[in-house]
């Protein structure tokens, strides 16, 4: 590109950052493929316009928000926070370990490779989907949401504790092992040091995502908020709804806040 | 005697506030664990036949029923697809307005960037399946509630990442294209969106993988793609078409996770 250009005559004017054909083509692509996908959505305007007057009474509906049956509410938004708190401490206690055994800089490969497949497969699905699952294992009720969420907890949290501890400086770690540290030693002293404050990031993130989703697992029948906000909707209780949204939405702000002091102690 | 001698000296990396800062913070981890643990509802009953129920479960979904896929999953698999895609356009149309009102080197004005932030703050603390549900009551069941989902939970998170990485640009090309005389919209096009770029296309990247695991679940509400079949599966307890779901659903998050990865290497 660049190469050929002395050889041709220049245009008196390039204009600056211009898209090679490549990625003209690549936007073309996408565009058409929106305009197509949107084609099969059943995209049209009369639906739009019933959609928005549909939208204008629900929201006519929802508001003023109703608090009245305030002790459904207590209890589940209780039992949610409880779901949070209890799968992100399990799922922190599991990812350390899981995180350790697959850093590729410090485990040999026929230990990295199966505990890197478990954390990825804990990944794969939807904290909902393994909420389903697990309900059908240990019945309707909490336990089946914090197993979810544990599981959810360690597939995120322990590909990135992993990634933590594979960017450390190995310098250290030899200097701690050259003075005949042992293996516990090494971690301790070599390893830990580097990652606590990034891993106290990762915690704090994961137990707000937890947050969320323990609102949520509720839908299908794993304990929490969600049951009550499912329940509410089929029964067009569009005011508690909306009660209930407003109630999650300052736990999750709240949550939010005091991770940050958290993290601020930590200096993560 | 003079404590003169450097090693006698006591070496401390936090001082006394801080330690006792980082007690209270673990004492207070400690306390709010056990008090949830106390007071979460586990029927012990239930945990017992766990194993048991799990093993019925496996059984069950046993052997996968493939056959079910041309019929049942391969709509719902490419719905999903075209949600999560959609989706994450339109949000990004939605996010980048509001990415740029939110960061503070760009719109020097507090008010705009409070409000901004405050509406992406309020599209991520709402979950997708509560965006579903609301969509679904606006705009009935079907893949349209799904991506208009899928979209608004995505503003928040797109918008915040893209505001924070325009704020962590350097200020050198922006001043020198202000000095020689540069309006707005030509400062963000030279001197925002080179340094951005390859900010904002792994953002991108990673908000549609999130989508794509996303928009699997939001079916269970009726918004659409393979959540559809699998509700349908599990309502009638269909465990073989279950596992073919779950099986779908698990290869095709697998793709997109390499696509991602491989176009990540190509365009960054």
């Amino acid at each position: 590109m660049s190469g050929a250009a002395p050889l041709r005559a220049q245009p008196a004017y390039l204009p600056p950052f211009r898209q090679s054909n490549a990625q003209r083509a690549a936007f073309v692509l996408l565009a058409a493929y929106a305009l197509y996908a949107a084609a099969q959505f059943d995209l049209t305007w009369a639906r739009f316009i019933i959609g928005l007057s549909n939208g204008a009474r629900f929201l006519g509906r929802m508001f003023p928000p109703s608090f009245a049956n305030w002790e459904p509410l207590l209890k589940g938004m209780l039992e949610s926070l409880e779901i949070a708190v209890l799968a992100s401490v399990v799922g922190i206690a599991l990812s350390l370990p899981l995180g350790l055994l697959s850093a590729r800089n410090l485990m040999p490969a026929w230990v990295t490779w199966p505990a890197r497949s478990l954390v990825a497969l804990c990944r794969a699905l939807h904290p909902v989907i393994v909420a389903i699952l697990f309900v059908k294992a240990v019945g309707f009720g909490a336990l089946a949401g914090i197993l979810a969420l544990v599981v959810a907890s360690v597939g995120f949290i322990g590909k990135l504790f992993a990634e933590a501890i594979e960017e450390i400086s190995l310098k250290q770690v030899e200097a701690v092992r050259a003075s005949g540290a042992s293996f516990a030693n090494v971690i301790t002293y070599g390893v830990l040091p580097q990652v606590f404050s990034r891993f106290v990031g990762f915690g704090t993130y994961q137990f707000d995502s937890n947050l969320r989703n323990s609102t949520m697992v509720g839908i299908v029948g794993a304990g929490g908020i969600g049951a009550t906000l499912f329940s509410a909707f089929q029964r067009f209780d569009y005011d508690f709804v909306c009660a209930i949204l407003l109630t999650i939405i300052a736990v999750i702000v709240i949550g939010e806040t005091l991770t940050n002091v958290l993290k601020k102690v930590f200096r993560a | 005697m003079p404590e003169a001698r450097p090693e006698a000296r006591q070496w401390r990396r936090f001082g006394a506030g801080e330690q006792l800062v980082r007690f209270a913070v673990y004492l207070l981890l400690v306390a709010t664990v056990v008090a949830a643990g106390r007071s979460v509802e586990i029927i012990p009953e239930f945990l017992y036949d766990a194993p048991e129920q799990m093993q019925d479960l496996l059984v069950r979904m046993w052997p996968v029923d493939f056959a079910h896929y041309p019929k049942g999953v391969h709509a719902g698999l490419m719905e999903t697809l075209q949600i999560a895609t959609l989706g994450t356009l339109l949000a990004l149309v939605l996010a980048v307005p509001f990415g740029l009102l939110a960061a503070r080197n760009l719109t020097p004005l507090p008010p705009v960037n409070f409000f901004a932030r405050l509406v992406l703050v309020a599209s991520r603390s709402v979950n997708s399946l509560v965006w579903a549900l609301l969509f679904v009551a606006v705009f009935g069941p079907g893949a349209l509630a799904g991506m208009l989902a899928i979209a608004f939970r995505s503003i928040g998170f797109l918008g915040k990442l893209i505001g924070e990485a325009i704020e962590e640009t350097a200020k050198g090309p922006v001043e020198a294209l202000t000095a020689a005389g540069a309006g707005t919209g030509a400062l963000i096009w030279y001197a925002y969106w080179p340094q951005i770029r390859p900010a904002f296309w792994s953002i991108v990247l990673l908000r549609w993988d999130i989508n794509v695991r996303e928009s699997a679940v939001l079916g269970l509400v009726g918004a659409g793609g393979i959540g559809m079949a699998l509700d349908t599966a599990l309502n009638l307890f269909q465990w073989e078409r279950v596992a073919m779901v779950l099986v779908a659903i698990f290869v095709v998050v697998i793709i997109a996770e390499l696509a991602v990865t491989q176009v990540r290497k190509r365009i960054l």
